[in-house]
């Protein structure tokens, strides 16, 4: 079977995240307020061909937790799809 | 004898000569090993020299972790010989899991290429020793992602067990405890922001850094910490 994953890799709670905090300060030259707790992050997106759904999460699993994100200072959250 | 020092190149690594030319100039015999050879025999010492391993994807060291010549790499640091990553260097130093923590985006999110002021932290480990504890030592910096953070317990045991190299006098980048080095717990793999390779010539307006790359090149084999 054929996944669909999407990985959300952001900087843990606790490790300072400049470039949310960047964003979120300049919000107000948008003229846009009530906007807070910026994150920063990034999402990756591709394929797993594998026999089930337990499978394919375990791989995707180990994708992100060894390469897409560095455990020391980020997390990582995932999705699976099927289509 | 003069030391043999293996300086690794990856693809995107940019200081690799530097390293060379301040190693040769010092008196050892510096070659390049490219990141796809696996074999250490020929050398004495390592040097992982700055730049962006692999275009810095995903996240600076992520890729060049996986070069092969980081296994014989990591087998190499195990049996006491010395490693220094400089800049690039450090960064896949912490990424391949050698040193403790990760380098990330410098507070204010500018890059940062100045000359910088360091203190000697410790004087235990192979980039250090004999050197004079507290003594400030001029040697520039040039990162975006030096901002070096670990978590509590990991910062405890680094004040504890001496491992703290150089500290920034004043804080560039964010890094916790003003931390610019470290070192493992045997002494003999230590990463740090600075470019001591760039101050080794008084064109360049600091010398300090062939104090410290002087400092590596008289390192000795270290027994591993746990064998």
């Amino acid at each position: 079977m054929k996944f669909h994953a999407l990985v959300e890799v952001s900087l843990r709670p606790g490790i300072a995240d400049p470039e949310g905090t960047t964003i979120e300060r300049n919000l107000p030259a948008l003229s846009i307020s009530g906007v807070s707790e910026v994150r920063a992050g990034r999402a990756f997106r591709f394929s797993v061909e594998a026999p089930d759904e337990a499978a394919a999460l375990a791989i995707v699993g180990e994708v992100a937790s060894r390469l897409l994100s560095n455990p020391v200072i980020e997390d990582h959250r995932i999705q699976l799809e099927t289509n | 004898m003069a030391p043999s020092v293996g300086v690794l190149v990856f693809p995107g690594s940019n200081c690799e000569h530097d390293a060379l030319k301040a190693l040769r100039g010092l008196g050892a015999e510096a070659e390049l090993l490219w990141h796809r050879d696996t074999d250490l025999s020929a050398f004495d010492m390592v040097v992982i020299p700055g730049g962006f391993a692999h275009g810095d994807y995903l996240r600076p060291g992520a890729i060049a972790r996986f070069s092969p010549v980081m296994d014989a790499v990591a087998d190499f640091a195990a049996k006491g010989y010395p490693v220094l990553g400089i800049c690039n260097g450090f960064q896949v130093l912490c990424e391949s899991g050698m040193l403790p923590g990760a380098l990330q985006k410098n507070a204010g999110l500018s890059f940062i290429c100045a000359p910088c002021e360091l203190e000697v932290a410790s004087t235990t480990s192979v980039l250090s020793q004999g050197l004079s504890l507290g003594s400030k030592l001029s040697v520039p910096i040039n990162h975006f992602s030096g901002s070096y953070v670990c978590d509590d317990g990991t910062l405890a045991r680094l004040r504890d067990d001496d491992r703290i190299v150089l500290r920034y006098v004043d804080n560039p980048n964010g890094s916790v405890d003003s931390i610019a080095g470290i070192c493992n717990e045997a002494g003999n793999v230590v990463g740090l922001m600075p470019h001591p390779e760039r101050a080794c010539d008084p064109l360049l307006g600091s010398v300090d850094g062939a104090l410290l790359l002087s400092a590596f090149l008289g390192a000795e084999l270290r027994a591993p910490a746990h064998s």
